[in-house]
């Protein structure tokens, strides 16, 4: 007896935007390579029904001020580069197979190193002129801090088409703004929340920025730290991108490493909770499952810290878009 | 919710006027309008300012310059509807339309096939207007049956159940909103189903008031398309409200604009 199955592939009506970083000198900038992310015209790794025209990315954190709070695991790796953010990037890159950096002016933050704009933009070109894959920048979350720091930072990347964040419902104006003089795609964050998620991206088209340059942030959180509303949340701005809302048909970022390096799963000793294993693996393997978790969920660019974390979830991609594991 | 919008016609003076001149400046403004309004489809008829499917392709081409926006060819006539269809640049169309007539469905379906067309059927046959929800249901089926057995998908194909003005034919809008209800049961997923809206406040002096509110009692219903005076704010915010009540659009604090952004 043969049971037929029922064909339950559907047809999506609309593709996600398919957003590219990086500019090579062919475009105006001096990268050596770009990544596109996004363009997908199904649900995450529904390979049997739609097209997923570009992997999901892996880029890699880098702080323009030593990663003092990072805890040993994840900061051990980087011991020989910690104070020189372009050997940093150049190390992740030559190294670990970073196919993106993430500089994260962490120095600028007022309440910490407090450093000026000039010196972030300094920072900022050094890594540019370190490697040759895409940029992102973002910033130290100090709306009042970052809206003069990025001024400079924008103009001294200028034509790198770098991806610049974050833009949020209070503080959009600047980088908007800065985003369309310079040339610039921007990251849009809302905390945790889809209706915000949709309001940023009216708030940026209505200001003329152009809704195929924006990615959608909606927040992170570490595998046992709320990462299932966040995955909720991501499921339902893809469905409804798919479906047609063009405002919310955004490629999107999750922010892994920051979140998991803070979660205790990562960084208690054994010998505080036994029976855990060992911190050193530990750490990167909730990394890449948190990392895992969110590529279901839709993520198209994984900002991560770990180079384990990033091997294994290189591998998980590879795998789930149907090729050799890595 | 699908928006067409119904100011291109020569019912209107302008527009018969440009039609009777060759002077696309009205058409060119309206097109533009109601395309940032949020119209989804611009209706394009000629209506009784001429007799000559040219000035049918000479519309369609002047809005195609102007606008990026889909087009709803209007027209009695086959020749009329032919002549907008051949004018087409590749952009989505919607035949605006055929009845539940044998005659006329033999003639129509295939110019929806031959032209990756959509349509749309009223729920009127040789007998007229119907007049309680059997002979709209019954009509509105007809024209889905011969739609679908020609190979549409019913994403093509839009049911219009005839709106008449609630000021002289009040007890027809509850049929109306059965109908629609009705149709909503045709298949699975359903035909699309759509009003010419300013029908019913036709003559009333609360028009715009009546049209809203009949408006929005209709989409919970099943209505999801509507001819209508896109350029009337408060229409599109009523209309904008109502997808988010029936959870069919995310909600933003801006959602109105949302709504128009994304036709």
């Amino acid at each position: 007896m043969t049971v037929e199955i029922p064909d339950v592939k559907k047809s999506w009506p609309h593709a996600i935007n398919a957003v590219t970083i990086g500019a090579t000198s062919a475009d105006g900038g001096t990268r050596t390579s770009t990544v596109t992310i996004g363009g997908e015209t199904t649900l995450p790794f529904y390979l049997f029904e739609g097209a997923m025209p570009n992997r999901p990315v892996v880029a890699m954190e880098v702080w323009d001020v030593p990663a003092g709070d990072w805890p040993d695991a994840v900061r051990e790796p980087f011991d020989d580069v910690l104070a020189d953010p372009a050997a940093w990037a150049k190390k992740c890159v030559d190294e670990f197979g970073a196919e993106t950096i993430c500089l994260r002016l962490q120095g600028c933050d007022p309440n910490g190193a407090n450093r000026s704009p000039e010196e972030a933009a300094a920072a900022a070109k050094a890594v540019a002129e370190a490697v040759g894959v895409p940029l992102i920048v973002w910033g130290c979350g100090s709306d009042e801090k970052d809206n003069e720091v990025f001024p400079l930072v924008a103009e001294a990347l200028s034509g790198e088409n770098c991806l610049l964040g974050t833009i949020t419902e209070d503080n959009y104006k600047t980088l908007t703004a800065l985003g369309t003089a310079y040339g610039h795609k921007l990251i849009a964050e809302s905390p945790v929340d889809i209706n915000m998620a949709k309001q940023i991206n009216i708030l940026a088209l209505d200001v003329g920025f152009l809704a195929e340059n924006l990615v959608i942030f909606p927040s992170t959180g570490a595998l046992g730290y709320g990462l299932e509303y966040v995955y909720s949340i991501m499921e339902r701005l893809r469905i409804a991108g798919l479906k047609g809302d063009k405002v919310v048909a955004m490629p999107m970022l999750c922010d892994i490493g920051l979140e998991v390096w803070g979660a205790k799963e990562a960084r208690a000793p054994e010998s505080e909770v036994p029976g855990w294993g060992d911190v050193t693996s530990r750490g990167p393997l909730w990394e890449a499952a948190t990392a895992t978790v969110y590529l279901l969920a839709g993520a198209d660019l994984l900002i991560l810290r770990h180079p384990e974390a990033v091997r294994l979830t290189q591998g998980t991609i590879a795998r789930l878009m149907g090729g050799e594991a890595g | 919710m699908i928006l067409i919008g119904e100011r291109i016609n020569a019912g209107f003076k302008d527009i018969a006027n440009a039609i009777r001149t060759k002077d696309p400046t009205a058409v060119e403004k309206w097109a533009v309008a109601q395309t940032e309004a949020g119209a989804t489809y611009l209706d394009v008829n000629i209506g009784a300012a001429s007799r000559d499917p040219a000035d049918m392709a000479w519309l369609v081409d002047v809005v195609q310059k102007a606008v990026p926006t889909k087009i709803s060819v209007d027209s009695t006539k086959i020749e009329t509807i032919e002549a907008g269809l051949d004018a087409i640049d590749g952009r989505g169309v919607l035949i605006n339309s055929t009845t539940a007539d044998p005659g006329k469905l033999e003639r129509i379906v295939p110019l929806a096939v031959e032209h990756n067309a959509a349509l749309l059927g009223l729920a009127m046959d040789d007998r007229g207007s119907p007049q309680n929800v059997d002979r709209r249901v019954e009509n509105g089926a007809m024209v889905f049956m011969a739609a679908m057995e020609a190979g549409l998908d019913p994403d093509r194909i839009v049911l219009d159940p005839i709106l008449m003005p609630l000021k002289f034919m009040q007890e027809q809008a509850g049929f109306v909103l059965e109908a629609i209800e009705q149709y909503t049961h045709l298949s699975d997923p359903p035909p699309h189903i759509s009003v010419g809206l300013s029908n019913i406040g036709s003559k009333a002096t609360e028009r715009r008031r009546i049209v809203r509110t009949f408006l929005v009692m209709a989409m919970a219903r099943g209505l999801d398309v509507a001819i209508c005076n896109v350029c009337d704010e408060e229409l599109i915010a009523a209309v904008a409200t109502a997808e988010l009540v029936l959870n069919k659009e995310i909600y933003s604090d801006s959602y109105v604009r949302a709504f128009q952004v994304r036709q």
